[in-house]
């Protein structure tokens, strides 16, 4: 079925056709047409339970309970409501529960503006809450991505034990495109023997907890944690290579900015300039040998983005000095045009910079 | 006596709980959650209900309830018990769960989600142990620490102009219409125990009904931070603790609808 859907719908009725639980979420722009359209959808659907919390700090923690019953749960927010869920995501991640945050991205810092941005990269691939935690973070593209990324993110969310993160922006949850949605699945439920589900007489009782008070088992549980990033690392990475084939310059960008970023590529061959965009899908896991793998081939990168310069550092981790590496960032809300990123990149190139 | 004689006048007059699991408690001699909590455990075994009881431990000195009380249990972020409980009835409306919290947890940090969860008349047990002062940081002020009590953090006593006052959260919840069950106990005497144990079995039993949150408040002591024995920790509790906090029901439902 194809539909032409805001980005923040398709999230919704993607969630639905997912077989989600239930979701928890408090209204915030650019993302209360989440909560709306579920509270329209979701309960005569498919029974999914929609609940609007008191606060976003409520919401993650009716997460973190429903979540360790092994129901399939999630919440969205925007960059505020996300930076008050931050205690809320560090125990989920700590207690190894499956569930699914989506952050429709604003301008910051502080109540900052409404208007879409991507200045929450660092706090979703580098922790965000306390402790040594990793989010499993997908970012997408286009509405279609709103959609089929969900249904991903509950696969990725369960085979791992671990709370995935679909980091949007608010560019992408209210515009509208087409959308083909996946088939309506079953609302089923699996016993998983870790969850509560009430203690049957042949079993210990389960807990679920973050709280190890020894050293040694806390450490144990850290290394624990690590092993499943490793592995994540080794299985999850996925990413988008456009043009890159005989490209001199790659432009790396993430969402949004990398389909503005394909135009100013276009642009720039049409000018003879031989430009590529590599998009990270996957932001943890971080594609860095995908990058890596073009230092020896191109003469150098711009990374592009809608903040003060984030993914850029990973970029250079990645290609560890073998290339250079130029950034090109906008800032509080604005979105930059494709021409704006073309003369960066000429301006760079002119400077003997890339 | 040899043998045989001993295990014919053997009778069992009091035996432990199933529930209630044969670890050690850190809880210090003389402390109500010890008590309170087998009481729990003592009610989900006389209803029969293991299998279909979950409960929520908050942040606190009952941070390890789910050490001692063997039903499936979560932990929760501190002061967020009822949020999570919430979580959990919301995708198991059939189970039976219940939050076990202090004042520190319930009346300050969490008080939002306390206020919220009742207000929205979530079909939950809220357990909620009110011993004026937070116990595992060690004696600090707590919401409900009563005016002129010292802690360490009022070294000179409770200075109300500056310190605020007491909050009597349970009060409060039970003007909310959606609390069906509101009563304050204690479990410093052994009538004051049965009492006790007979509202937690009645908060869990109305939780079929799905009528709203049941609250029971259990006024309780701490000997070390209050720095006492504990039998002149409960006589304090006796002389100070109770004319403020007074025992008995704020909320009972309407015994025709029972």
């Amino acid at each position: 079925m194809i539909k032409l859907m805001k980005g923040n719908e398709a999230l919704a009725e993607a969630a639905i056709r997912a077989g989600a639980d239930a979701y928890f979420g408090y209204p915030i722009t650019p993302q209360s047409e989440v909560l709306e359209y579920l509270s329209r959808e979701a309960e005569k659907r498919t029974g999914m339970v929609v609940l609007q919390a008191e606060s976003e700090v409520a919401s993650i923690n009716m997460v973190y309970g429903a979540a360790g019953t092994g129901k399939k749960v999630w919440t969205s927010s925007s960059s505020p409501g996300i930076s008050l869920m931050q205690e809320g995501i560090s125990y989920i991640a700590s207690a190894e529960l499956p569930c699914l945050i989506v952050n429709v991205q604003r301008g910051g810092p502080g109540l900052g503006t409404i208007q879409p941005a991507q200045s929450d990269y660092f706090q979703s691939v580098k922790g965000g809450g306390h402790g040594d935690y990793r989010l499993i973070v997908l970012a997408p593209a286009s509405v279609q991505e709103m959609s089929d990324f969900v249904k991903l993110s509950f696969e990725l969310a369960f085979k791992y034990r671990n709370p995935v993160m679909i980091l949007s922006d608010g560019a992408l949850g209210q515009m509208m495109e087409k959308v083909e949605f996946f088939e309506q699945q079953e609302r089923k439920f699996d016993k998983l023997d870790w969850a509560l589900v009430g203690k049957p007489k042949n079993r210990a009782h389960n807990v679920i907890t973050s709280l190890h008070i020894k050293p040694d088992k806390m450490e144990e549980i850290n290394i624990h944690l690590q092993k499943k990033y490793k592995l994540i690392e080794e299985n999850e990475i996925r990413f988008e290579e456009i043009m890159c084939d005989d490209a001199d310059y790659i432009i790396t960008a993430f969402g949004l900015v990398a389909r503005i970023c394909t135009k100013a590529a276009e642009l720039a061959r049409e000018k003879g300039i031989k430009v590529g965009v590599f998009r990270p899908i996957s932001l943890f896991p971080f594609p860095s040998k995908q990058i890596d793998s073009y230092s020896k081939k191109i003469k150098g990168i711009l990374d592009v983005e809608m903040n003060a310069g984030q993914m850029v550092e990973d970029v250079k981790l990645s290609v560890n000095g073998k290339v250079p590496v130029e950034f090109y960032g906008r800032m509080g809300g604005i979105v930059p045009a494709p021409d704006e990123i073309l003369e960066a990149l000429e301006n760079y190139i002119a400077g003997g910079k890339l | 006596m040899n043998v045989e004689t001993l295990d014919t006048i053997k009778t069992v007059v009091f035996e432990k709980t199933e529930s209630l699991l044969d670890v050690e408690m850190h809880y210090c001699p003389g402390c109500g959650h010890s008590v309170t909590h087998r009481l729990i455990a003592e009610v989900i075994d006389e209803l029969g209900i293991v299998e279909e009881t979950i409960g929520v431990a908050p942040v606190g000195c009952s941070v390890f309830a789910y050490n001692y009380i063997g039903v499936d249990f979560s932990e929760a972020a501190h002061g967020r018990a009822s949020a999570a409980a919430t979580g959990i009835k919301r995708v198991f409306p059939e189970k039976y769960v219940f939050s076990y919290q202090g004042d520190g947890d319930l009346a300050a940090i969490g008080t939002g989600e306390t206020i919220h969860t009742c207000n929205r008349g979530e079909n939950i047990l809220i357990i909620f142990i009110n011993n004026g002062i937070y116990g595992m940081t060690g004696g600090q002020m707590a919401p409900t620490t009563l005016p002129n009590m010292k802690s360490t953090t009022s070294p000179f006593g409770r200075d109300t102009k500056s310190m605020g006052y007491p909050l009597k959260i349970t009060d409060l919840v039970a003007q909310l219409p959606g609390t069906y069950y509101v009563t304050r106990q204690s479990v410093h005497k052994p009538l004051n125990v049965r009492r006790a144990k007979k509202a937690i079995q009645k908060g869990f039993e109305y939780q079929k009904l799905n009528k709203g949150t049941c609250f029971i408040e259990i006024v309780s002591n701490c000997p070390s931070n209050w720095k006492m024995t504990p039998v002149e920790s409960n006589k304090w509790l006796d002389e100070n603790m109770l004319p403020f906090y007074p025992l008995g029901d704020l909320k009972v439902p309407n015994e025709k609808e029972v």
